[in-house]
């Protein structure tokens, strides 16, 4: 495999067997020149224009409509998170048609896709496209089991890639917790309700075949909330149940009452403070770690405090969010993917909280995604090096066990991009001198903060400037590092076989900025 | 002027994960302790622990206490042997009952920094009054030696040894707080109040804390770092009080720099203490992060 280096001097390759050409990462904003062209998959009518229904009787047979052959893309969404039972049903069922050497598109794999590495050891799947790679999934990528390379995009880089046709699904099996005879579908209700279909409708709308499945078949018309519309779907399966509830509609996560994580939140809560973002109209995104959480706590307290109202929130939604919204602290929030149960209620009942498509959440090349009106977004990594730049992906020991997610998307877009995590985690430095796996690069990284202290960007010398005035504990990063290695020594690298690239992280701009190797 | 103790965080001494992040809890002070938050089967492995930890991990600006076993246990010398040499800011000496036992704890501690080659009285001792007898005794406790620079009170264990059940009013132990606090005032020495058990009770803690630190306690004990800030936010002066004592200190600094012995800030007669507690008064809002801009603060 031809390899070069791309900007940041990481690997790259330029072609990949299987995969075709690719151009090296070449800074965030390299093709945001115009010259970039969308290719738009052609939808075609093929429903007979008089059918009133199309529930077909079977999975099976829904497939074998759609002319599945070896070789086909298919796509899965990742909304149900770790209840998904739809995934399992479909590709069984693919194997029992004898149908192999499949693409595997899917926007994300969670905990409840480690059948995935078997399908990979059988052939079914010979291609993995995803955001996430975790469990069986992830030790059977970076064992070297796929043939191919895995490709790990953004949420923002997968919607660029479908629509640009790098992913050309030719079927999408959108898991659907509410859906009438016609394919009109929402996340909403039923008991395998999920929230935003975030994910789903970007693919509904690009897919050459749309099969819902459905545990909650409803009289047509679906109604009041459609969130992707019967002109999407070509057919609706009903199954006995999408997945596990408990799973899928998990409690909303509570807020953390560890002295660490607390401590890291209140650095990175002063750091927003101090960058005087914090003012009405101001747009904001956290996830739902128990670090991310603590920040918008302290947000919270301190608009109440001011009597400040922001603009918008975004992004992956937990409760808690939801509740500043109901507060009135914001005047929106943008939803692509619930976080917890809490949130789907105040989809359904909540005219300010507004399901969004992937595209328009963080798609680089559209014509303005949300996340480009981002003030502040708090981010958590699994390690961070000298360069600011982020791992998200790989774990201490080389295995792909992460999400790329919207973080590169995120921090790209954000005024200030803020990195949260602890100085080490079990004994292992979270600061290095080089991350193994880059997802977000450096120069859209603003402060990574821990409990010892913020380390600001150098590039950023505005916000130096602002810490230093509100008398922040401003370190450099390798004082941090150096710190956080007298508590942990340093660790022996991990050796991987670098003839053998087992996965190839694409920047939201489909560049490549990193490629992931087989462990020895 | 050393920075004032408000908060001192009880760190369990067999706790490896907060033994080394403790300094990052925000409390002034920690407590590693080896005393009652240990099993008997774990003491051995906590003073191996905390002795490490003092000498190998940065623990910043944080002042660093050991609670060690009492003299009435096996385990006393062999903790002192063992602490001393990793030179803690203070060590704690627990159940204090009369000078005696001051006497004997300093003894040895002086041995021992003699053998280590540690200065002569480097080590703090914090007497912890826990019994009825000890309260009797406080003042001559808090004199027994020049070691000792603060008295502590041990609320829980001075219930039990009393007989009588701690509530969350604290009637029951006003005594012994003012006790403590007296004795500890007129030898010039910290004071620091006993625990608040009940941590999800914030509102409380503050409560309390504001009656401590208006009885004159210089600091209180937290057993959870949530109850840190809480202890802190009971110690931050008000804006009007900080105001005034700014003034006071600039007058004085002013009336030093003339050579006026006699003055007066906002027509009232300042002398020495006044003074002396407008200095405090602009350290607890320094640290409590307040502006404390034109007190010149050397």
């Amino acid at each position: 495999m031809k390899m070069t280096t791309n900007s940041i001097g990481r690997k790259v390759p330029v072609s990949v067997p299987g995969w075709g050409k690719f151009s090296p990462y070449n800074g965030p904003a390299s093709r945001l020149d115009g010259q970039y062209q969308a290719t738009t998959a052609q939808i075609c009518s093929r429903v007979n224009p008089a059918s009133r229904d199309k529930v077909v009787p079977s999975l099976r047979e829904a497939i074998e409509n759609t002319g599945l052959s070896d070789g086909m893309t298919i796509s899965f969404h990742h909304h149900l998170r770790n209840g998904d039972a739809v995934l399992k049903l479909v590709m069984d069922t693919i194997e029992e048609m004898g149908i192999m050497d499949l693409t595997l598109a899917p926007s994300s794999l969670t905990d409840a896709h480690d059948c995935v590495a078997d399908y990979i050891r059988r052939g079914t799947v010979r291609r993995v496209s995803t955001s996430g790679v975790r469990g069986e999934v992830g030790k059977a990528i970076s064992s070297g089991e796929l043939e191919i390379p895995a490709i790990i995009r953004s949420h923002g880089g997968r919607a660029r890639a479908i629509e640009e046709g790098s992913i050309a699904i030719d079927v999408a099996f959108l898991a659907a917790p509410t859906c009438d005879q016609m394919g009109n579908l929402n996340g909403l209700t039923g008991k395998s309700a999920c929230g935003s279909l975030g994910y789903a409708i970007h693919d509904a709308r690009h897919a050459r075949y749309v099969i819902a499945v459905t545990d909650n078949l409803v009289q047509y018309p679906l109604h009041p909330f459609i969130s992707i519309p019967q002109v999407y779907v070509d057919h609706v399966v009903r199954v006995n149940s999408l997945g596990d509830p408990s799973k899928i509609a998990t409690g909303a996560a509570r807020l953390t009452k560890d002295p660490l994580q607390l401590r890291i939140a209140q650095n990175a809560f002063d750091l927003i403070k101090a960058s005087e973002l914090l003012a009405p109209g101001c747009s904001f995104q956290v996830g739902v770690g128990a670090i991310s959480i603590a920040v918008a706590s302290d947000v919270r307290e301190y608009m109440r405090e001011k009597g400040i109202r922001g603009g918008f929130c975004v992004g992956g939604i937990g409760g808690f969010m939801t509740s500043m919204l109901e507060e009135g602290l914001f005047e929106a929030l943008f939803d692509t993917q619930g976080f917890d149960a809490s949130v789907t209620d105040s989809l359904l009942k909540n005219p300010s909280h507004i399901e969004m498509d992937v595209s328009w959440y963080a798609n680089p090349f559209n014509k303005g995604c949300i996340v480009n009106n981002l003030d502040v977004v708090v981010l958590s990594a699994l390690d961070v090096d000298l360069d600011f730049n982020v791992n998200v992906l790989t774990g201490h020991d080389g295995i792909l066990r992460g999400a790329s997610g919207g973080h590169s998307d995120t921090a790209f877009g954000s005024s200030l991009c803020i990195i949260v995590l602890p100085s080490y985690r079990e004994g292992v430095p979270s600061i290095v001198d080089r991350v193994q796996t880059v997802v977000t690069p450096g120069e859209t990284v603003d402060a990574i903060v821990t409990e010892r202290g913020i380390a600001i960007n150098p590039r950023r010398e505005d916000l130096l400037l602002l810490g230093r005035k509100a008398g922040l504990p401003l370190r450099d990063i390798e004082g941090l590092k150096r710190e956080t290695e007298k508590v942990t020594g340093i660790p022996d690298p991990v050796e991987f076989d670098h003839d053998h690239p087992v996965a190839l992280v694409e920047y939201r701009d489909g560049t490549l900025i990193d490629t992931v190797y087989r462990i020895r | 002027m050393s920075n004032p103790m408000r908060s001192m965080l009880y760190i369990p001494g067999n706790n490896p994960g907060m033994i080394q992040q403790c300094s990052f809890y925000g409390a002034d002070s920690i407590l590693l302790d080896m005393e009652d938050a240990i099993a008997l089967s774990e003491k051995d492995a906590a003073r191996n622990l905390v002795s490490h930890a003092l000498r190998s991990l940065d623990f910043s600006d944080v002042y660093m206490t050991v609670r060690i076993n009492g003299a009435d246990t096996e385990f006393f010398e062999k903790d002192l042997e063992k602490i001393v040499p990793s030179k803690p800011d203070a060590i704690r000496l627990p159940k204090t009952q009369g000078m005696e036992d001051v006497k004997h704890a300093d003894e040895l501690i002086t041995l021992l920094e003699r053998e280590n080659g540690i200065l002569e009285g480097t080590i703090s001792l914090h007497a912890m009054l826990e019994t009825a007898k000890g309260i009797v005794n406080a003042f001559s406790i808090a004199t027994a030696s020049p070691r000792v620079r603060a008295l502590t009170l041990g609320g829980q264990d001075l219930a039990a040894d009393m007989g009588i059940r701690r509530t969350k009013e604290g009637t029951e132990i006003l005594y012994a707080r003012s006790a403590v606090v007296m004795a500890a005032k007129a030898a010039g020495i910290m004071a620091f109040d006993t625990v608040y058990i009940d941590i999800s009770d914030l509102e409380g803690l503050l409560q309390e804390s504001i009656m401590v630190a208006g009885l004159g306690f210089t600091g209180k004990a937290a057993i959870h770092p949530s109850q840190v800030p809480v202890i802190h936010q009971a110690y931050r002066p008000d804006e009007k009080d900080l105001r005034k004592a700014i003034r006071v200190v600039r007058a004085a600094r002013e009336a030093e720099s003339k050579g006026i012995g006699v003055y007066t800030v906002d027509g009232r007669m300042v002398d020495g203490p006044v003074v002396t507690q407008a200095h405090r008064v602009v350290e607890l809002a320094r640290i409590s992060g307040m502006d404390v801009e034109g007190a010149d603060l050397k």
